[in-house]
C-alpha cells in the first residue's frame, strides 16, 4: 500500500498443512497474522492480547504454540498445522469429531485453539486421559460459552478415538 | 462426515447433533474480522485516558500527516454531520413521575470525557500498525475533573452529567410500600443482608468487530457487525444516529463468537465505522483487542443492596423491603435502564409466596464503562439477593434451609406476585426434591465430618431460582417504557424441490440455532434435517426481528416458526385437496404426507411443494402460486423457567483455595427441543455463575483506572476451576407459547452464585463472604474463624 515501501520486509517460507508458502512480510508480523492476512486461513483466531486465551494455537513443528506469541519470521523453515489442516483426505481427524459429538462447542470461537491444544495433549500424554489431565492442562484455553464441561467430554473421547485409530497426527 | 444422524427425519426431543458445528471445527466459521472488503481501511480508536476531563482541545494535524492515515475524525465532524446520540431504548420514570435524567452520548466525545476508554478521536489509516502509530500522535489537551469511580459515594461526587444531579439518573420503586410496611410492623422475626453484586466483563471470546461500507452508487451503507440483533441495530442507527435511512442501511451480523449480552447494545465503534465508511469513501474495519473490551464493552451486575426479610412466628415470610444502589456507569446504554428496574424487581418474589414486596432502585452514573446487561441481567442480581437472604433467614431460625424454602415455595398457579409477574406453571417442591436426591443432601453431615478429619471446610449451598424469560409481551413492555416491541419473526420459504429456508429475526451466537430451529422444521414437516436450512442475521434477508437475548429465542422465535408452518400447512392442504380431488377438511397430514382420510390416496410434502410452484393442479385465482409464509408471533405472558442449584465444595483453610465438590442443577425449562444444547447452556451459564461467585470481578481503582484490564488480572474460569455438573429436569409445559418452552440461556447463571455462596457461608460459619470469594478473602475468613474457635 502507499507509504509500505518504507517498510523493511524479510522474507519467509514455511510450510503451511502441508503447502509450502513464501512471502516478503514487515518484520512485525506475527505468525497469527500471516495465516489469518496474508494465507487467509482464518480459523485461527484471536481472543486477546496477552497471549492468555488459546484461541490462536496452531502446531509449529509438531507442537501447540500460541500463535499469537510467536513472530512468523520465528517460524521460517518450520511446518505449521492449523485447524484448516487437521483434517485429511477429506476425514475429519477424531478429535474434531469427538467435539461435535460431545457438544464440545457453542459459539465456535475458542474451538481451533481448542482442538489443536487437545490433539497436543494427547500427543504429550496419550490417548488414555483422565478428567484432571485434561483439565489441568487444558490451562491455556479459555471458553466462555461450555463451562468445559462438553470440551472436557469431547477430549477424552477424541483421545480414546486417536488412539484406538492410532490416528495419524494430522499432516504434520 | 456421520451424517447418520442428520439425515433422517428429527423428532422433537432429540439429541441432534449441530448443523453448524461442520464449519466450526474445520476452522470455516465466518466471524466478522475474518471478512475483508476490497479498499479496505484500518480503524483505531483514540480513547480518554482519564475518567473525567473537560476536552480542551484536539489537534489531528501531526497524526494526518503520518505515513498511511487517510483522516482522523473526531467528535466535532460528528457534531458538525448532525449525527444523533447513541440512545437508552427504555424509558424509566423515577417515584416522583420525572423521566430519566439520560446525558448526552454521542459515538466519539466532543466535550468530556467520562470514563477510561471513552472515546475522543478515530483514525482511520491504510494498516492497522499505521492507524495505531497515528493515533498517539493525536494531540488532546484535557482538564482533569474529579473522577467519580465509587458507586458508594458517587451521589457526592463530581457531577458527570449537567442534565443529572447527585449523579442519579433516577429513583423508582415497586411493589406496595404500605403493605410492607405493616408486614414487618407485625412479623415476628426479620432478617437483613448487605449484598454487594460484583460487576463482570462479559468476555465473549470473539471481541467485537465491525466493518462500513458505503456504496456511493447506491448510496447505501453495509455494516458488518458482531451483533446479537442486527434489526435493532440498523432501527438504531437509522432512526436516532441518523446514519442513513432503513432502507439504505444493511446490517449484517456473520457467525458471532458469543455475546452473553455484550453484543446487544448499538456501541460507538460500529456508528463509527458505518459513518467514516462515506467520509472517506473506502470501507473501514475496526476489531477489539481484548484490551479495548474489557475497557470499553458494557459491563454488568454492579449493585449495593440492603434489603430486610419478615417472617411470621411459623416462618413464613411475610414481607420483603430492598434498597439497591445500581451503577449504570457513565451512559446509559442501549437497554441499561430496564436492568436493575423491570428484570431485576419483578423477580424479588422468586419461587416464594410474598403477600408484600417493595423495591427502590436508584441509578447512579460513574466515571466507568457503561453497565448493561449480562447473562441473567438483573435476574441473577435478584435471585442472588434473594437465596442468600432466604439461606439466612433459614439459618437464623435454626431451620434447615431446604425445609424453610419448602414451606415458602409458590404451590398453585397461576400465581400473581406482588411485582408485576403472573407465574403460569411451575412446580417448585419437584425440583427442590430431586436436586436433594440427586446431592445426596442427606449423605452430607457425614461427608463433612470426612472433610473436617482432613483439615478441611465443607459446605452445602442450595439455590432455588425463577426467571422471566421469553421477553417479552409488547403491549406489556410498552405500558413499562420499552422502545420497542419484543414479538419475533419468521419466514418460512418451502422451494419447489421440498427443501426449506426458514428465515428468523433471532440470532444464533453459539446457542445452535441452526439445529433447533431446523429439528423443528424437520419433525413438522416430515422432512430430513438437512432439507432445512436456517437464514438469519442479515437485515437484506430476514425481513425484521427483535433478536437473541433474555432467552427468548426458544419461546419466542421458534413460536412465530410454529405460526408460519401452521400457515404453510394450511396452504399445502388446500393444494393437495385440489391434486387428490377431495375436499380441504379430509386432507391429514402426518409424517410428511397429505393423505385423504380414510383412504390410503397420498401425496408427499415434496410432491405438493412442487405442484405449488408449477401451479398445474389448483385454480389460482383461489390460491396464489408458491409455498412462503411469514408470521410475526408476539407472546402472551412471559416464561417462567425455574429449579434447584446445589453446590457442594470444600474450603482448604490454610489455603483459602475453595474446591467445589458438587454442582448439581434441575431445571425446569418446559419442553425441550434438543436436550444436549440445553444441557451446553446450562453447562455454560454455571460456568458463568461460578466465575461470578468465585473469581471474576471488575475493578477501578479510586482515580477511576481499570485495574482488571486483561486476562492477567481479571480471573477467567478455566477448566481447571471448575467440575463437571450434574444436569438434570424437571417438567411443567409453559402454558403461553404452543411449543410449551421456557428457554434456558441464562438460568445457570442466575442459579449458580446464591448457591456456591451459601455453600461457602456454610463451610465458614458467617454469613460475609463477598463475591469474588477469591483464596485470598476467604483464607483471610476461615483465619479469623480459626482464632474465633481457638477463643470459644
Ligand atoms: S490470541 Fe489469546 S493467546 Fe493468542
Ligand atoms: S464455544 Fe464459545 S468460547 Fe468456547
Amino acid at each position: 500500500m502507499s507509504e509500505a515501501t518504507t517498510i523493511v520486509r524479510v522474507p519467509v517460507r514455511l510450510t503451511v498443512n502441508g503447502k509450502s508458502v513464501s512471502a516478503e512480510i514487515d518484520p512485525r508480523t506475527l505468525l497469527v497474522q500471516f495465516l489469518r492476512e496474508t494465507l487467509d486461513l482464518t480459523g485461527t483466531h484471536v481472543g486477546c492480547d496477552t497471549s492468555q486465551c488459546g484461541a490462536c494455537v496452531v502446531h509449529l513443528d509438531g507442537v501447540a504454540v500460541k500463535s499469537c506469541t510467536v513472530l512468523a519470521a520465528q517460524a521460517d523453515g518450520a511446518s505449521v498445522t492449523t485447524i484448516e489442516g487437521l483434517a485429511t483426505g477429506g476425514k475429519l481427524h477424531p478429535m474434531q469429531e469427538a467435539f461435535r459429538e460431545n457438544h464440545g462447542l457453542q459459539c465456535g470461537f475458542c474451538t481451533p485453539g481448542m482442538i489443536m491444544s487437545a490433539v497436543d495433549l494427547v500427543a504429550r500424554f496419550g490417548p488414555d486421559l483422565d478428567e484432571a489431565t485434561i483439565r489441568e492442562n487444558l490451562d491455556g484455553n479459555i471458553c466462555r460459552c461450555t463451562g468445559y464441561h462438553n470440551i472436557v467430554k469431547s477430549v477424552a473421547a477424541g483421545a480414546a478415538a486417536m488412539g484406538s485409530a492410532e490416528a495419524p497426527r494430522a499432516a504434520e | 462426515m456421520n451424517a447418520s444422524v442428520s439425515s433422517s427425519v428429527t423428532p422433537i426431543g432429540a439429541a441432534v447433533r449441530r448443523k453448524e458445528d461442520h464449519r466450526f471445527i474445520t476452522g470455516k466459521g465466518r466471524y466478522t474480522d475474518d471478512l475483508d472488503r476490497p479498499g479496505q481501511t484500518y480503524a483505531y480508536f483514540v480513547r480518554s485516558p482519564y475518567a473525567h476531563a473537560r476536552i480542551r482541545h484536539i489537534d489531528p494535524t501531526a497524526a494526518k500527516a503520518m505515513p498511511g492515515v487517510v483522516d482522523v475524525l473526531t467528535g466535532a465532524d460528528i457534531a458538525a454531520d448532525g449525527l444523533g446520540d447513541l440512545i437508552c431504548g427504555w424509558m424509566i420514570h423515577s417515584k416522583d413521575g420525572s423521566p430519566m435524567k439520560m446525558g448526552s452520548h454521542p459515538a466519539l466525545a466532543k466535550e468530556k470525557v467520562r470514563y477510561v476508554g471513552d472515546h475522543v478521536a478515530v483514525v482511520i489509516a491504510e494498516t492497522l500498525n499505521e492507524a495505531k502509530d497515528a493515533a498517539l500522535a493525536v494531540e488532546v489537551e484535557y482538564e482533569l475533573l474529579p473522577a467519580v469511580a465509587d458507586l458508594a459515594t458517587a451521589t457526592d461526587g463530581e457531577q458527570i452529567h449537567d442534565c443529572a444531579p447527585r449523579n442519579t439518573a433516577f429513583e423508582w420503586e415497586l411493589g406496595d410500600k404500605a403493605a410492607t410496611e405493616a408486614a414487618f410492623a407485625r412479623a415476628a422475626k426479620v432478617t437483613s443482608i448487605d449484598i454487594v453484586n460484583n460487576r463482570l466483563a462479559p468476555n465473549a471470546i470473539e471481541p467485537r468487530a465491525a466493518i462500513g461500507e458505503y456504496d456511493s452508487g447506491d448510496e447505501a451503507f453495509t455494516l458488518w457487525t458482531t451483533s446479537q440483533n442486527p434489526h435493532v441495530a440498523r432501527l438504531v442507527l437509522s432512526a436516532f444516529v441518523g446514519i442513513a435511512p432503513e432502507n439504505k442501511l444493511r446490517v449484517i451480523a456473520p457467525d458471532v463468537g458469543g455475546g452473553f449480552g455484550s453484543k446487544i447494545f448499538i456501541y460507538a465503534e460500529e456508528t463509527v465505522c458505518a459513518w467514516a465508511s462515506k467520509k472517506v469513501g473506502r470501507p473501514v474495519k475496526w476489531t477489539a483487542d481484548r484490551s479495548e473490551a474489557f475497557l470499553s464493552d458494557a459491563h454488568g451486575r454492579d449493585h449495593i443492596t440492603h434489603a430486610e426479610l419478615a417472617m411470621d412466628e411459623a416462618g413464613h415470610i411475610i414481607g420483603f423491603r430492598i434498597k439497591t444502589r445500581a451503577n449504570m456507569g457513565a451512559y446509559l446504554s442501549t437497554f441499561a435502564s430496564s436492568i436493575p428496574t423491570y428484570l431485576y424487581a419483578t423477580l424479588l418474589s422468586g419461587q416464594y409466596a410474598i403477600p408484600a414486596i417493595y423495591c427502590e432502585v436508584d441509578a447512579i452514573y460513574t466515571t466507568t464503562a457503561p453497565v448493561d446487561a449480562y447473562r441473567g441481567a438483573g435476574r441473577p442480581e435478584a435471585t442472588f439477593l434473594l437465596e442468600r437472604i432466604v439461606e439466612k433467614a433459614a439459618r437464623e431460625r435454626g431451620e434447615d434451609p431446604a425445609e424453610f424454602r419448602r414451606r415458602n415455595f409458590i404451590k398453585s398457579f397461576p400465581h400473581q406476585t406482588p411485582v408485576i409477574m403472573c407465574y403460569d406453571a411451575g412446580d417448585y417442591v419437584a425440583s427442590l426434591d430431586k436436586a436433594l436426591e440427586v446431592a445426596d443432601y442427606k449423605g452430607f453431615p457425614a461427608r463433612r465430618a470426612e472433610s473436617e478429619r482432613n483439615g478441611k471446610l465443607r459446605g452445602i449451598g442450595l439455590s432455588a431460582y425463577i426467571e422471566a424469560c421469553g421477553i417479552a409481551p409488547s403491549a406489556a413492555v410498552g405500558s413499562l417504557g420499552a422502545g420497542v416491541g419484543l414479538w419475533e419473526s419468521a419466514e418460512v420459504r418451502v422451494n419447489p424441490t421440498g427443501n426449506v429456508e426458514v428465515l428468523t429475526g433471532s440470532h444464533s451466537h453459539g446457542q445452535g440455532h441452526e439445529t433447533t430451529f431446523a429439528q423443528l422444521v424437520s419433525a413438522r414437516l416430515g422432512i430430513p434435517i438437512d432439507q432445512v436450512s436456517v437464514v438469519h442475521g442479515d437485515t437484506d434477508k430476514v425481513q425484521f426481528g427483535m433478536g437473541t437475548y433474555g432467552s427468548r429465542s426458544g419461546a419466542v422465535g421458534m413460536s412465530a416458526i410454529v405460526k408460519a408452518l401452521d400457515k404453510v400447512e394450511a396452504k399445502a392442504k388446500k393444494i393437495a385437496a385440489h391434486m387428490l380431488e377431495a375436499s380441504e377438511g379430509d386432507i391429514e397430514f402426518k409424517d410428511g404426507r397429505f393423505t385423504v382420510a380414510g383412504t390410503d390416496r397420498s401425496l408427499a410434502f415434496a410432491e405438493v411443494a412442487l405442484n405449488a410452484y408449477v401451479a398445474h393442479k389448483f385454480p389460482t385465482s383461489e390460491i396464489e402460486p408458491g409455498l412462503k409464509e411469514g408470521a410475526f408471533y408476539d407472546p402472551t405472558n412471559f416464561t417462567f423457567p425455574a429449579g434447584c442449584h446445589i453446590c457442594e465444595l470444600e474450603v482448604d483453610p490454610e489455603t483459602g483455595v475453595v474446591e467445589i465438590k458438587s454442582f448439581v442443577a434441575i431445571d425446569d425449562f418446559g419442553e425441550i427441543i434438543n436436550p444436549m444444547i440445553v444441557e451446553g447452556q446450562v453447562h455454560g451459564g454455571i460456568g458463568q455463575g461460578i466465575g461470578q461467585a468465585l473469581m471474576e470481578g471488575v475493578t477501578y481503582d479510586e482515580d477511576g483506572q481499570l485495574v482488571t484490564g486483561s486476562y492477567m488480572d481479571y480471573t477467567m474460569p478455566r477448566a481447571g476451576d471448575l467440575p463437571s455438573f450434574t444436569v438434570g429436569m424437571t417438567q411443567t409445559r409453559c402454558p403461553s407459547n404452543p411449543l410449551g418452552i421456557k428457554g434456558c440461556g441464562e438460568a445457570g447463571a442466575i442459579g449458580a452464585p446464591p448457591a456456591v455462596i451459601n455453600a461457602l457461608t456454610n463451610a465458614l460459619g458467617t454469613e460475609d463472604v463477598p463475591m469474588p470469594a477469591t483464596p485470598s478473602r476467604v483464607w483471610a475468613i476461615a483465619q479469623a474463624r480459626a482464632s474465633r474457635l481457638a477463643a470459644e
